[in-house]
């Protein structure tokens, strides 16, 4: 039998927030629970988040805003991620994300919005039920 | 302590309480088997004299104002004058910002606390794609003289103390202040401040790099310096553990990495031809109060006996200014939550009585709404209230250093030095905090422990009251919070364009110029700087020229 391919997941830092301790322990938590991490590291453009996405073969693409920027930058994300027929992918974001913020960002697309205090397995757990299925 | 006989009589006595002890716990265990603190460190049941043979008490501790400085930097410490009070803040536009200083200021705020916005700390004008969605969100934007000036509106500079919060681009913003200042018609000597200037935590954990490190110590040994000469009161950095804490380091790594950067500094600072007393009494701290109580007690007290040490031991440093480790402190912002957020008064409250009690020098205490947001300014005035009413309600700044002599912190005060050198040594056999920082070793230890902490919160190792335990079935919503006007980004594109239209253009041209020649040679750029400032250049003019000549840093993505 062939063996299963393991979820791929971009994490990414959008924009020019360097607080990175969340998306590390995100990408930590992500590969003890069996996944495939590849992280950006900082300052990446939306368009280089998707470019790297397409070149990574991501089933998932996290990302992390802890600036306030994310009305900007996550909508920006999805719009590239429809132009480069890439609609499959698991968009998710996370950061210190206002309430109010959270319902125009799932209408732009992005599949879940995770702030402080998240346990990690509930992310885990949401990416198994939600990414596609190859 | 010290007669054998009591000794020998305690040592019998603890004999018999440690056999009393085993009894008591075949019947009622201890709530854990094992305690230990966020460093690691185990915590006994009980300390006594025998936790602390042979302790010198002047060797160790001395009288405030006395090296090693354990007690304190001054001989009269609060009794003198309280801590400043000093709260971070800045948000959208130099107005909105300078109508939040007056506020504070006020409340009874004795200092003030810059704020930037990111594409600021970054070196962007507000105008240049990478700040689109980030002008003004984190902090104040500032693209020119004109902005600083606007901040700084009706502030007279010779009746504040001023601290920014800026790094990579620090002497850009710096030369605003002083051209500010040479407006204002005070003179340089008569300003007091400080600024951070401490990149070489950026690279691990703060993220607001521009160049690579050798070009940024230059910068950094410039502006010292500069300031040695020009601005004698100025505290020319603020070597920072906070960000090191916040990225989820421990306790003992706060101290030991933010020492081995400031060995760091010094280092380049000598190497740059300067002595170590020129410059040594203008360095300042910055470190986080965190959760455990005792613990971050301590841990002020280790940090200045250490640095003490190592001014005298490694630098030859003989001005005492030079040995004292002066320090601001920031309560946790990593400690608050989202969840029942109105918990985190108390939390901070607690954390700002360690930093009190471990004698800090200056104190901002964090809002209770910060992990949704910018904080309102009701939820600023409670941070501010908590810091007075600890000053002038419980009477802990009567005496001095009121904890010393407690056997557990005098026991844990030697342990994180301990234990912090040790760091420091493994540091030093790579080659120092900047080589560290390169191999990625820095990085890795404060993600490594960063990692654990979260998979202790999700095992319910450790608590987080409103977290993991006594959650609320129904979360209330919190009052208002700050919201950022969308549109300060299109405000300040505007006014920047109006800057360029109305200055000098070829005095600007003129400055820039001078200012590549001299970043390729190895003059003071602290003066061209002042130069292009005045002549109204822009902060993203003046850092795309030093980018021009020193390259950008790109940092390896490590996890």
């Amino acid at each position: 039998m062939p063996e299963e391919r393991k979820i791929r997941v971009l994490a990414a830092k959008p924009g020019l927030d360097g607080h990175d301790r969340g998306i590390k322990v995100i990408c930590a938590a992500l590969r003890d629970g069996g996944m495939e991490v590849i992280y950006t590291g900082l300052r990446q453009t939306p368009e280089q988040i998707v470019a790297a996405a397409v070149q990574e073969d991501a089933d998932v693409i996290a990302m992390s805003v802890l600036s306030g920027a994310h009305n900007y930058l996550f909508p920006r994300v999805m719009e590239l991620v429809r132009e480069k027929g890439i609609s499959d992918v698991l968009v998710m974001g996370g950061g210190i994300i206002p309430e109010e913020d959270i319902p125009a960002l799932k209408t732009a697309g992005i599949a879940a919005i995770y702030g402080p205090g998240t346990d990690t397995r509930d992310i885990v757990a949401f990416i198994r039920e939600h990414v596609r299925k190859r | 302590m010290c007669d054998p006989l009591k000794m020998a009589q305690l040592q019998e006595a603890k004999a018999k309480y440690d056999e009393k002890v085993s009894k008591v716990l075949t019947k009622m265990p201890e709530r854990q088997a094992e305690f230990l603190n966020t460093s690691g460190i185990p915590v006994e049941r009980v300390y006594t004299p025998l936790d602390l043979e042979g302790f010198d008490y002047l060797e160790k501790l001395g009288l405030p104002g006395q090296y090693p400085y354990t007690r304190a930097v001054q001989p009269t410490a609060y009794r003198g004058r309280y801590w400043t009070m000093r709260q971070y803040a800045g948000f959208g536009s130099a107005e909105e910002t300078n109508e939040r200083y007056h506020f504070l200021l006020k409340s009874g705020q004795t200092g003030l606390s810059v704020a930037f916005d990111l594409p600021t700390q970054i070196g962007f004008d507000s105008d240049a794609p990478l700040a689109q969605g980030e002008v003004g969100k984190v902090g104040v934007a500032i693209d020119s003289l004109w902005d600083i000036e606007r901040l700084f509106q009706g502030i007279p500079l010779d009746q504040v103390s001023t601290s920014m919060t800026i790094n990579s681009p620090c002497a850009v913003i710096l030369a605003m202040y002083l051209a500010m200042a040479e407006k204002q018609g005070v003179p340089f000597d008569q300003l007091r401040g400080t600024v951070q200037n401490d990149i070489l935590k950026e690279y691990p954990a703060r993220g607001t790099y521009i160049f690579g490190p050798r070009p940024s110590m230059r910068l950094i040994t410039d502006i010292f310096e500069f300031c040695t000469k020009e601005v004698p009161q100025w505290n020319t950095i603020s070597i920072s553990g906070y960000h090191i804490r916040e990225a989820g380091s421990t306790a003992v790594q706060e101290v030991a990495f933010t020492l081995a950067n400031g060995i760091a500094y010094v280092d380049a600072a000598i190497k740059a031809g300067m002595g170590v007393d020129e410059f040594g009494p203008r360095l300042s701290f910055f470190f986080n109060s965190h959760s455990d109580f005792l613990e971050e007690v301590a841990k002020f007290r280790a940090a200045r006996r250490l640095w003490a040490k190592i001014m005298k031991e490694r630098f030859g440093a003989k001005d005492p200014r030079s040995l004292m480790l002066r320090f601001h402190t920031q309560t946790a912002g990593c400690s608050l939550t989202a969840q029942q957020p109105l918990n985190n008064i108390m939390r901070t409250a607690f954390e700002a009585l360690s930093a009190v009690l471990g004698g800090t020098q200056s104190l901002h205490t964090n809002s209770f709404d910060e992990a949704l947001a910018l904080p309102s300014e009701l939820a600023v005035q409670v941070a501010l209230r908590t810091q007075q009413v600890i000053a002038y309600e419980t009477n802990v700044c009567d005496t001095v250093d009121p904890l010393a002599g407690s056997y557990y912190i005098e026991y844990l005060t030697d342990q994180i030095e301990a234990r912090a050198q040790d760091y420091i040594d493994q540091i030093d056999r790579m080659g120092g905090a900047v080589a560290a920082i390169e191999k990625g070793f820095i990085q890795k230890e404060i993600a490594a422990s960063a990692y654990k902490f979260q998979r202790e919160v999700e095992a319910k190792q450790r608590t987080i009251v409103g977290l993991n335990r006594f959650e609320a079935k129904e979360e209330g919503k919190p009052p208002d919070l700050l919201k950022v006007d969308p549109a300060v980004g299109d405000k300040q594109v505007a006014r920047l364009n109006e800057l360029k239209s109305t200055r000098d253009n070829a005095s600007v041209s003129q400055t820039l110029a001078e200012l590549k020649a001299a970043a390729e040679g190895d003059a003071n750029l602290m003066h061209p700087i002042l130069q292009a400032v005045k002549a109204l250049a822009t902060l993203g003019e003046i850092c795309d020229t030093l980018r021009g000549v020193f390259g950008e840093y790109e940092a390896a993505a490590l996890v």
